[in-house]
């Protein structure tokens, strides 16, 4: 049961972190691109979202995965 | 959530995540009546709620749309048909960005799956346990009405997706232009001999990138969904502890989950919507 606290963190946490730094590259890079264009803006907002979308998908799977583990799981193999 | 048994929050999470699923029971055909029975039933079950629900919400598509274009009108648009013709107008857009060959089927198929799999997902919306409830009151055990949170479903269209994407891949470069395709890049080299001995690389390659699209496809969705589906279960969980407080801080969270998941909802239709054109029109990429 401990081991699978301890999985639901690893994939929580680590999927987290990497997504983390994903949207921080990816927001930054829209803020330098709109602040040299600022007339491309609108389009590179779109395009961040599709992007934003595909990074979340990632770490969105992970909590997912991590609550069943944790809430169905794991009192499963306790009790 | 079965009446005279108690509910535990495993049980109850076990029997939202339970599909009603039809197949080959040791008493002849029918519907099982527990998860394990569901997973003897192996290959050739099927599930009939995602099944039902997916066709019931293509229905809706189908029958919306067309009611909206017969009462078309050429003046200011109103409500539904507003409503229709952004839709329109936004996946119309979208595919004119993003696919540069010539094909007239390409628009209309990314607006049946933007809508559909928009309707899919926004079955996520309703209350966790308000349908169950109701089709358990009249006697069918199980109900999932998330079509999207199958993977059977979600798979399925990225399978439909796959099968396009090779159709058209041969239909607009040949067989030995698809061929070619698969096995003279990304290494190539002027002479045949070194070319040769390149081809199984270069296949080996390429057929990892070819078949990882459908599965990121419907993976892709299926996760999203199933996630958010949890978190409405574990959530609706805070409402059998008895206490009122955490009953109306499980709404509270509740609701605020359901508004940050529109977000995910229309963002994961849109992503489907446009892999599968950029997809499609790497297909119709003629070398």
């Amino acid at each position: 049961m401990g081991l699978i606290m301890i999985a639901a963190a690893v994939m929580v946490g680590f999927g987290a972190l990497g997504a983390a730094v994903g949207m921080g590259l990816l927001g930054g890079k829209l803020l330098e691109g709109t602040a040299r264009q600022p007339e491309l803006g609108p389009m590179l907002q779109g395009k961040m979202f599709l992007l934003a979308g595909l990074i979340d998908a990632i770490p969105m799977i992970g909590v997912g995965i991590g609550m069943y583990l944790i809430f169905a799981v794991a009192p499963g193999v306790a009790g | 959530m079965a009446s005279g048994v108690e509910i535990t929050s495993t049980s109850y999470i076990q029997h939202h995540l339970t599909n009603l699923t039809f197949g080959q029971t040791d008493h002849g055909w029918g519907f099982a009546h527990n998860a394990q029975e569901a997973a003897e039933m192996g290959f050739m079950a099927v599930n009939v709620d995602s099944l039902g629900w997916s066709i019931f919400l293509g229905l809706v598509f189908c029958i919306l749309f067309r009611f909206a274009a017969n009462r078309a009108t050429s003046g200011v648009p109103t409500g539904m048909q507003n409503f229709i013709e952004m839709m329109v107008e936004f996946v119309d857009g979208t595919v004119k960005d993003s696919f540069h060959g010539n094909n007239p089927w390409i628009a209309p198929i990314a607006l049946t799956i933007f809508v559909w799999v928009f309707f899919m997902n926004l079955m996520d919306l309703i209350p966790v346990d308000f349908i169950p409830h109701l089709f358990e009151v009249g006697g069918v055990p199980f109900q999932k009405i998330v079509p999207s949170t199958d993977p059977n479903i979600t798979l399925g269209m990225a399978l439909a997706v796959f099968g396009m994407i090779l159709y058209y891949s041969i239909k607009v470069k040949g067989v030995s232009g698809f061929l070619g395709e698969l096995t003279l890049q990304p290494f190539a080299a002027k002479s045949p001999i070194i070319q040769a001995m390149f081809m199984p690389v270069n296949l080996a390659l390429e057929l990892v990138g070819l078949l990882a699209k459908p599965f990121s496809l419907g993976l892709r969705l299926f996760g999203n969904m199933y996630a958010g589906e949890m978190i409405f279960i574990l959530i609706a969980i805070m409402y059998m502890s008895g206490s009122w407080i955490l009953g109306a801080f499980g709404g509270t969270l509740q609701l605020g989950w359901a508004i940050f998941h529109i977000l995910i909802i229309t963002l994961q239709a849109f992503i489907f919507m446009v892999l599968t054109v950029v997809y499609l029109g790497m297909a119709h990429e003629n070398h």
